[in-house]
């Protein structure tokens, strides 16, 4: 029993601290590389006190915005709902802290006793991470609503509506995966990729990029962050948030990203699968990490590129265009699993996919016309 | 045709180029905004604002002006309230008002013209859109009043500024917006003398040929034809 509970502690301590450290060390990274994208410096003047490391490129910052959050009054509205005011940036970190340990995330010093307690040995987990995050959605609405204030409420009805239209993508090019490895365990999905990566299948980068943009979505990030949208509804859900509910519904939203990115690795990027695993199996857990950093830089990267969607144009995207697109990518995976020539899956696949593709972008075309200026030429 | 999201990806590749050569390149293009440590004294030259009396560069733009030549501001404001800018306005944060004399004939300038600056978002399309270059964008910034709402709504004599103003403040712009008017003058005037030359020259010819007529024709009775007009 004891020897139990040590093993669970071992493997759920770590997660949560290691993810959370994690969360830190992306805000620095995320504020870095937007700065480098428009040419500024970023954070780097916060020095190690009573130490000679003075700048250390800034990396101590996000310590100084833990304290200052802590330190900061907590102020609730007077006419909001007291309860779920202070419930709903609990709610909104407990689904990703569960999500984690979904992943299959080898621990290097993982015993086999560890390993039978690991949640990844699941055999639905994939099914059970998209049962555990829509609950973020509730937390979302929660606070909208219990705020009692215009701006929280509109990006509370937004943050629903976005949600649940992106996780039927989300879900359907998850499942052309779950067709593939013949299975929702996490560990004999990454198994099933050992010879083939899907991603460098075509249903299974068409999959791919439609499960990244619904997760940019499902995490409201950018260029779907319209629940949050600063310059119109000034934070959105958390506008009347401050102080450390605050700093958990930031933590919430990163330890989101970590997880889908994870669940992006493991179903499409061949999990803890790299270079020299096999001789230092400790490998594993890096090159997870590594592949989910470079799902978040891509998604910093689209953050500094892109700018935000309307909202009929979000709906839009995700009922006429994603969803079409994965039901097809469906029936093109069923296919090219069942073919008897394996090697007609690419230039078939890939021209149904892509043809589709600009036939759907090219049927829902806008029909606005550009401003026209009555004087000017 | 082009690929889809190809868009996408050709913007992905603009901000991948500036944040790979922000660490690398020195050139004009890809150098840091930032000035570091430009408060602290020793500064090195460089990190300095280019003129002694701002803190922005010549690029900096930010609420419209408008420009009067000569030093006295409504004698020489260029406006002519013609209400392109007004209407051309996407928030509509313009309200212009037509002056008239005491005999009610319109003088071509405004009596009011009010930009409220809250409402105002520094787009620059009534600067693009005014044909009498009267409409140009400031780089003051610095708009805090002790008041709530006083300093929100700007009336025609705040706005007014000068030519040399606007000199002082985007120095290029000027010069070549100067440039550019004393060349649409100029072509104006060349013009306006060709069309004057050309309406001299066919008066005479047409003087020239009734005296002729006149000569041809001793008698009085047949009166000129109109011609192929």
């Amino acid at each position: 029993m004891t020897q139990t509970l040590l093993n669970l502690l071992a493997i759920a301590v770590p997660l949560a601290v290691g993810f959370a450290s994690l969360f830190a060390f992306t805000t620095w990274l995320e504020r870095k590389i937007l700065a480098r994208i428009q040419n500024r410096i970023g954070p780097n003047r916060i020095s190690l006190p009573f130490t000679r490391f003075r700048r250390l490129f800034g990396l101590i910052q996000p310590a100084a915005d833990g304290l200052k959050m802590l330190a900061k009054e907590d102020i609730v509205p007077r006419d909001a709902d007291k309860l779920l005011h202070l419930l709903a940036p609990i709610l909104s970190l407990v689904p990703p802290m569960m999500v984690l340990c979904l992943l299959p995330l080898e621990l290097p010093y993982a015993t086999a006793g560890m390993r039978a307690l690991q949640a990844a040995a699941l055999d639905n987990a994939v099914l059970l991470f998209f049962a555990i995050t829509s609950l973020n959605t509730l937390a979302v609405f929660m606070a909208g609503w219990a705020s009692r204030n215009k701006y929280s409420l509109l990006g509370g009805m937004r943050a629903v509506a976005q949600m649940v239209s992106y996780e039927i993508p989300l879900v359907l090019s998850a499942a052309v995966v779950i067709m593939a490895a013949g299975g929702m365990n996490a560990q004999a999905i990454v198994e099933a990729q050992r010879a083939q990566w899907f991603i460098f299948t075509p249903w299974g980068l068409a999959a791919f990029l439609i499960f990244f943009i619904a997760s940019l979505a499902e995490t409201n990030r950018s260029p779907f962050d319209l629940p949050e949208a600063e310059s119109e509804i000034i934070a959105g859900y958390f506008t009347e948030y401050s102080g450390f509910k605050f700093a958990l519904f930031f933590l919430g939203e990163y330890l989101a990203i970590f997880a889908v990115s994870g669940l992006a690795v493991t179903l499409f990027l061949g999990g803890g699968a790299g270079p020299w695993v096999a001789a230092y199996p400790a490998l594993s857990c890096v090159w997870f990490l590594a592949k989910i950093f470079a799902l978040i830089f891509v998604m910093i990267w689209l953050r500094g590129t892109l700018p935000r969607l309307r909202v009929d144009q979000l709906m839009g995207f995700a009922w006429k265009f994603l969803l079409p697109l994965s039901l097809l990518n469906l029936f093109v995976a069923a296919a090219a699993l069942k073919l008897a020539k394996p090697w007609l899956s690419w230039p078939v696949g890939a021209l149904v996919l892509y043809g589709a593709a600009v036939a759907l972008s090219r049927s829902h075309r806008a029909d606005a016309a550009p401003r026209t200026y009555s004087y000017a030429e | 045709m082009r690929l889809l999201g190809f868009g996408i990806l050709k913007g992905m590749a603009v901000t991948l180029e500036n944040f790979v050569r922000s660490y690398f390149d020195r050139d004009r293009r890809h150098h840091l905004f930032t000035k570091e440590y430009a408060w602290e004294p020793g500064a090195p030259a460089e990190v300095l604002p280019a003129r002694a009396d701002t803190t922005v560069t010549a690029h900096s733009r930010n609420f419209p002006i408008l420009l009067h030549d000569g030093a006295d501001p409504m004698g020489g404001i260029r406006c002519v309230a013609c209400q392109i800018c007004e209407r051309e306005c996407p928030p509509q944060c313009i309200y212009i008002e037509k002056d008239y004399d005491e005999q009610g004939k319109y003088i071509k300038r405004p009596a009011i013209f009010d930009i409220d600056l809250s409402v105002c978002m520094s787009c620059q399309i009534c600067v693009e859109v005014c044909p009498f270059d009267a409409i140009v964008m400031d780089s003051q910034f610095e708009l805090s009043t002790a008041n709530r709402f006083g300093g929100l709504l700007q009336h025609r004599d705040q706005l007014l500024k000068s030519n040399e103003y606007y000199h002082r403040i985007h120095p290029e712009e000027a010069r070549a917006r100067d440039d550019r008017m004393a060349q649409e003058k100029a072509e104006k005037e060349a013009k306006q003398a060709a069309a004057d030359a050309a309406k001299k020259k066919a008066a005479e010819a047409k003087a020239a040929a009734e005296i002729a007529a006149e000569k041809s024709k001793p008698e009085p009775s047949a009166p000129t034809a109109g011609g192929a007009a």
